[in-house]
């Protein structure tokens, strides 16, 4: 199923030269449950490294949940992932793994800063302690997504397009190899969407592998190596990106799909979203 | 005789020595868990291990009876101390499941732990004279011992909790990103709540089990109110807590009022004057615009329907 890359070639050397074949993310038949219910069913997704990856999918398709069960965010049920060469678990290199949610975490109302939320993306499986140069490199991620100023706001006070720079400056934080991005930009005016675009273009440049869910391609559509898309908890697309439709962003395009769909889930070529063959 | 007699008659009290270093220790470090709890919303957390430790008290005053320890009381703390912990890793456990009849064991596990020390204090031969000093706190009952374990515990929930900051704020402010970045999650999660039964158990003897957990929250939600992060929350509230213990102690001196009630009394009045003057304060602050200039501000389009959003606006789950 693996789909050879188009973009430059990978890791070529600007930042690291070590563990060359290994893919960023391997899974193999992963399966997990939620609340008692199959969410992800049986998905092999191998991602090479330097490769921008795009994951799509109607609402509740279960792109989150597959991306949260890669993390070691929700329990897989079977099957097996390896992130940049190690299992899933305390061996993976867990400083060089970057993630942003879809959205802000609401917390208990106890005021925090964006240097603080920022700086809490410096700590991970092998660091519990800040780096002495905390401050700074916390600076240095708000202003590479335009939003150095915000460093003392309080993160509850902010709008959501510059919470959702706030998450996405933690996650570059720590310079990450591999960048997995929940619908980083639903919710965000076009000119930030093409500004944030411009950051995972020249961290793609830099080597860094990227896993994105989206739910339109929008602008994203020019870096997009490979789609994969889910549908019911399966893979049913896994090479080019798909076109996009003229109607897909108008209002009157439904996106509601429900889940729990009584009717079992064909695997034919019926997909919402326009698949080239 | 002039209040500066009487302050000096106060301060050479090896009683009331005792007492002021104990609350000052508790002030200080009760804050400091009680940001981590309310940041997990576990506020409530504190309240229930007090309710559990209450029959690890019972235990040790059992156990004290039977080795026919000189004060009855000798294995009291240590008891609690056990007893506090073991509730607390049992309430972060449910927690942890989250599921809805955790609630429900949540519940009979705190009402067990108050009848069930009730019970074991009659069997051990204490009174429920007794058993009020650890309800509502008693600092007459601060012994030297007393003192050592307050002062150890303290030591070590502040350097835990000081500390190791960081990380428990990563894991309290957003556990899903903490996850994802192969933080130890569970191992912070226990932490937190092994802290929070060690200030039960300090807090024990000067505010009472019941009025633990309001030592906990109360300075953090004055903090909150004026404080901008989450450090300068936990250091407010910190120094509230220290300020409300000292202050309700000493008034004690002077009124012969319990200890634990005043503290907590004063320490609400605080947070009432609080939340009513922090409009007047915040009202006027001129550098803080709310629209400021963005630099990637939107091309106003010419018209938008009413009923027709932005294709941005999708829906999102
Ligand atoms: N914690 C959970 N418990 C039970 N069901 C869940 C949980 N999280 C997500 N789901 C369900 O899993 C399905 C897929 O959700 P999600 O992965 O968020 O989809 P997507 O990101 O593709 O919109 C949805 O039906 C959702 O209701
Ligand atoms: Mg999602």
């Amino acid at each position: 199923m693996l789909v050879t890359s188009s973009s430059p070639a990978p890791a070529a050397g600007s930042r690291t030269t070590d563990a060359p074949a290994a893919p960023a993310i391997d899974a193999r038949d992963v399966h997990v449950t939620l609340g008692g219910r199959p969410i992800v069913r049986g998905v092999d997704l191998s991602v090479p490294a330097g490769q921008v990856l795009a994951l799509l999918g109607a609402n509740g398709s279960g792109k989150s949940t597959l991306v949260r069960s890669l993390l070691g965010v929700v329990p897989v049920a079977s099957g097996s992932v390896h992130l940049l060469g190690a299992p899933l678990g305390p061996r993976v290199p867990w400083d060089r793994v970057g993630y942003v949610p879809q959205r802000m975490a609401a917390g208990g109302g106890i005021p925090a800063t964006a240097l603080e939320v920022v700086g809490s993306g410096l700590l991970h499986g092998r660091r519990l302690l800040p780096p002495r140069d905390r401050r700074a490199r916390a600076r240095a991620a708000l202003e590479t997504l335009g939003v150095g100023h915000l460093l003392h706001r309080r993160v509850q006070e902010l709008s959501g397009g510059q919470q959702q720079r706030v998450l996405i400056a933690r996650a570059l934080v720590r310079d990450p190899r591999l960048l997995v991005l929940d619908e980083p930009t639903s919710g965000i005016d076009l000119p930030t969407q093409e500004a944030f675009v411009r950051t995972v273009a020249s961290l793609r440049d830099a080597g860094t592998t990227v896993l994105v869910i989206l739910h339109e391609i929008g602008p994203f559509a020019p870096l997009i190596d490979r789609a994969v898309v889910l549908r019911h908890g399966r893979v049913v697309h896994d090479g080019a990106p798909p076109q996009a439709r003229g109607e897909h962003g108008s209002a009157e395009h439904d996106h509601t799909h429900p889940h729990a769909d009584p009717v079992p889930p064909s695997e034919g070529p019926d997909l919402t979203l326009g698949v080239t063959p | 005789m002039t209040w500066w007699d009487s302050l000096a008659e106060l301060l050479s009290s090896p009683l009331m020595q005792r007492a002021l270093v104990a609350a000052v220790l508790v002030g200080a470090a009760a804050p400091v868990v009680g940001t981590f709890l309310v940041q997990r919303r576990l506020a409530l957390m504190g309240d229930g291990i007090g309710h559990v430790a209450l029959t690890g008290v019972a235990v040790g005053w059992l156990v004290g009876s039977w080795a026919a320890a000189s004060p009855a009381d000798a294995f009291a703390v240590p008891g609690a101390v056990v007893a506090a912990v073991v509730g607390s890793v049992v309430i972060e456990l449910v927690r942890e499941r989250g599921r809805t009849s955790g609630d429900l064991a949540l519940a009979i596990m705190f009402y067990g732990g108050i009848a069930g020390g009730v019970l074991l204090i009659k069997v051990a031969g204490g009174t429920n004279a007794n058993l009020m000093s650890y309800l509502f706190g008693s600092i007459a009952t601060v012994s030297t011992a007393d003192l050592w374990w307050t002062v150890a515990l303290a030591a070590l929930v502040l350097t835990v909790g000081v500390g190791l900051r960081w990380v428990l704020f990563a894991v309290s402010h957003d556990e899903e990103f903490a996850r994802a970045s192969g933080l130890p999650v569970r191992l912070v999660s226990m932490t937190v709540a092994t802290l929070a039964a060690l200030t039960v158990t300090i807090a024990m003897r000067v505010v009472g089990l019941l009025l633990v957990s309001a030592l906990m929250i109360v300075p953090v939600a004055v903090a909150q109110l004026y404080a901008r992060s989450f450090g300068r929350t936990m250091a407010l509230a910190s120094g509230l807590g220290v300020v409300v213990s000292v202050v309700g102690l000493t008034l004690t001196w002077w009124n012969d009022v319990p200890p634990g009630a005043t503290i907590v009394v004063l320490a609400i009045a605080v947070y009432a004057v609080g939340a009513l003057v922090r409009p007047l304060v915040h009202r006027h602050r001129p550098e803080d615009d709310p629209h400021p200039e963005m630099s990637d501000d939107v091309l106003v389009p010419a018209t938008a329907g009413e009923d027709c959003p932005p294709a941005t606006a999708a829906p999102r789950r």
